[in-house]
């Protein structure tokens, strides 16, 4: 009897627990505590402030209230592993990991489990093609879209031609780091660059050999794949140097506020990608304001928004709840589950008008997902740091990538995993 | 004189200055260890905990402001007033011997005659707490630290050694700096334990506790003075560090930088600890300039801890550790 009880008050619990079965489900894999924290705080909280204020504004989506169940990985790809077991249980229609590692762990898990995996700008590169990766998401751009961007700043800077200059890319020695290097050697030969990269040890706090390097070698411009401590030192090194900061390009993991402000004016014009605008010029704001910052509902702190990490993290929230939207339109009932959220994201279109419509203009490319292309329109901008006013200034409209060079390594790769875990081709 | 040893008296020189610094953080170990035996492993956290503290102070900024507005939905940062970095330093350190103080009290009291591996535990359980407790009391976002230190590449040495040998070598002044305030930390320490009544009762308990307890000597107070000291040195190494790469939770890991130093130099001699950083910080600059090319770089890590094991094996107590006799 005893037993009984206590068995009801645990199913109780956990019901009281858990979301309301009519919700939709969005869980943060957030990472608020350890070395990484100061760039996960700001993602996590535009996240949650976005669908914070379609749940206060719009009563959620479709008329359906949105929970955001945040789970604490410390960027730690075995916590990240426990949080999405944890969580999926729970109606989960989409995880952003928010970490290469946690990604390339949950991808077959997530396949298996059949929920979507959105991995925007970070992650597996080749699950552009939906043809193999049919729960994996990495739209508007990934590493090797980056990679070409950057290269097509450098070549509009140079009238077009950039054979015989140097290039180096100071990267982060994981998987991660490693992603644009293939790129960067097939766009060295179309164009004739030479390319050296050159390596630095996790956490790289210490960077001094790889900037004498540099300064020995004299390279015209330096890529930088960094994260976390990587970037403030690099760039730090950089203006000990004195590197044209102008010809340091970072992507965009290395260009966020965090990685600029410790170098003080040292770090004024270092530029780095992005794959949306920042910054608070945005109609969406005065929502924000009125519904969530001024009724106290902000995520955190409140203290890190419209920096470009908050404006990613409210981003991939736009883009998710665009695809529910969609998945809801598709499935015909409001109450969607994670296979017609996938149906949803795979049938997802960004216009021009919709970001006006949703108080973003400009804010982010243009682009439509099919069946064949999960990456979207692999578009970047180019912005640049002023240390004066303490601001990234915008320098480019939004740049697409090399196709010619970057499809055919993206059918590479893809196939090669198709091979290894026998997975049939689709979208026939 | 061909351009590739310029290169490498270039890197060598960069190595014994980044050398300095390894050293700064691992002094900190030494004093501990040297006082009471324990290895304490919260070190690298005191370097951040301290760093923080004092860009707190610096900035004006309120202690636990983010947990009193999640309390009571105030909108408190600021105190709306900067201290200047004598006085914020001042401050940081009355708070790190207020720290040492509570760590005897909490901790190291409880745990008095206890195995090393014991007390080697309270002190990661001490980390993890310390780490928590400073991103909840001045929140985990990197700040830039500005104490006034110069940072850069110093022109002087540049043109000098250019015009010397026709190649301008890269210093960085921060790095000078570093240099010139180890050596004077080290000399006030030696100065200190061979000089003063409390240096003496530091160098009494090292040798024997029984025996010092036996003649007078607090073993209770040599302990909060011991950590106090290690706090401030832990604050020279955090200024140091988080003027180098802003104050953040990374600076805690610059420890694991400190762990080759202290296995080559010995746990025990604070002049050890300035020539293992040396020795450490030049041959990875080395290692990295000659070998790394031909094993894809990136050497500097693994190579500390290598050069570090070579040693262990043909003079485990280190360079300057002294030799440890047990009776069977």
């Amino acid at each position: 009897m005893k037993l009984t009880r206590l068995a009801a008050v645990a199913v109780a619990a956990t019901v009281a627990a858990g979301p309301a079965l009519a919700d939709l489900v969005f869980p943060s894999l957030s990472y608020r505590t350890g070395p990484y924290a100061a760039g996960g705080i700001p993602f996590a909280d535009g996240y949650k402030d976005y669908f914070t204020l379609l749940n206060e504004r719009d009563g959620g989506i479709g008329g359906v209230k949105i929970q955001v169940p945040e789970c604490e990985t410390a960027y730690n790809t075995e916590k990240g592993v426990e949080c999405y077991e944890s969580t999926k249980g729970g109606a989960a229609l989409v995880y952003q990991p928010l970490s290469t590692g946690i990604t390339y762990q949950i991808i077959p898990k997530a396949s298996q489990d059949k929920i979507p995996v959105h991995t925007m700008g970070y992650g597996r590169t080749s699950s552009v093609n939906g043809k193999v990766f049919e729960w994996v998401f990495n739209y508007p751009a990934n590493y090797w879209d980056g990679a070409s961007i950057a290269i097509k700043h450098i070549l509009d800077l140079n009238g077009g031609n950039i054979a015989g200059k140097k290039i180096a890319l100071v990267y982060h020695n994981s998987a991660y780091g490693k992603e644009p290097i293939r790129t960067l050697e097939e766009l060295a030969k179309k164009h004739g660059y030479e390319f050296k990269a050159i390596p630095v040890d996790h956490p790289g706090q210490e960077q001094k050999a790889q900037w004498l390097e540099i300064r020995r070698d004299r390279p015209d411009y330096v890529l930088m794949w960094g994260w976390g401590v990587m970037n403030q030192v690099a760039v730090q090194e950089a203006a000990n140097i004195r590197f044209p900061m102008e010809n340091f390009i970072g992507i965009w993991w290395s260009g966020s506020e965090n990685d600029v402000r410790p170098a003080g004016e040292g770090a004024h014009g270092y530029k780095a990608l992005n794959i949306h605008k920042t910054g608070m010029d945005f109609p969406i704001y005065d929502d924000l304001k009125k519904y969530v910052y001024d009724k106290g509902l902000a995520a955190g702190a409140g203290d890190q928004i419209g920096t470009v990490l908050y404006s990613r993290g409210m981003y991939a929230a736009v883009l998710a709840a665009e695809a529910a939207r969609k998945a809801q339109e598709l499935a015909g009932t409001p109450n969607i589950n994670a296979t017609q959220m996938r149906d949803g994201m795979e049938a997802l279109e960004i216009t021009a008008a919709r970001l006006v419509e949703l108080g973003l203009p400009e804010f982010g490319p243009a682009f439509k997902v099919t069946c064949e292309n999960h990456g979207g329109s692999g578009e970047g901008l180019v912005q640049q740091w002023d240390a004066k006013e303490g601001k990234w200034v915008i320098l480019t409209g939004f740049i697409a990538s090399d196709r010619e060079v970057i499809d055919p390594l993206i059918a590479e790769d893809s196939e090669a995993y198709a091979k290894e875990n026998n997975i049939a081709p689709r979208c026939n | 004189m061909p351009e590739q040893v310029f290169f490498a008296l270039e890197a060598a020189a960069n190595g014994l200055m980044t050398g300095v610094l390894y050293a700064l953080v691992a002094l900190g170990f030494v004093l501990i260890f040297k006082a009471s035996g324990i290895f304490n492993f919260a070190q690298g956290v005191f370097a951040l905990f301290a760093a923080m503290t004092l860009v707190g102070f610096q900035n004006g900024q309120i202690p636990f402001a983010h947990l009193i507005n999640a309390i009571f939905g105030t909108s408190l940062h600021h105190f709306g007033w900067n201290m200047p970095t004598v006085l914020a330093i001042l401050c940081t350190m009355a708070v790190m011997v207020l720290l040492a103080f509570l760590v005897e009290r909490w901790v190291l009291k409880h745990l008095v005659n206890q195995e090393p591996i014991i007390l080697f535990m309270a002190t990661i359980g001490l980390a993890y707490f310390l780490e928590g407790f400073g991103d909840v009391m001045w929140g985990a976002d990197i700040k830039k630290l500005d104490v006034g230190l110069p940072q850069g590449m110093s022109s002087a040495i540049d043109e000098a050694t250019y015009s010397l040998f026709g190649y301008g070598f890269f210093i960085d002044r921060l790095d000078v700096v570093a240099a010139v305030v180890a050596a004077m930390l080290v000399v006030a320490l030696m100065l200190f334990s061979q000089f003063t009544k409390y240096g003496r009762a530091l160098r009494a308990v090292a040798d024997d506790h029984q025996a010092a307890l036996s003649v007078g000597i607090s073993l209770r107070f040599i302990w909060v003075m011991v950590w106090a000291i290690a706090g401030f040195v832990a604050l020279v190494a955090g200024m140091m560090w988080g003027t180098k790469m802003g104050v953040q939770f990374s600076l805690s890991l610059i420890a694991l930088k400190a762990l080759p130093v202290l296995m080559l130099g010995g746990f025990t001699s604070i002049p050890g600890a300035i020539v293992g950083g040396l020795i450490i910080g030049m041959g990875e600059q080395l290692f990295e300039f000659s070998v790394g090319p031909l094993v894809g770089g990136a050497t500097q890590n693994w190579f500390a801890y290598m050069l570090a094991l070579v040693f262990l094996v043909f003079r485990p107590q280190g360079l300057f550790g002294e030799k440890i006799i047990e009776r069977v």
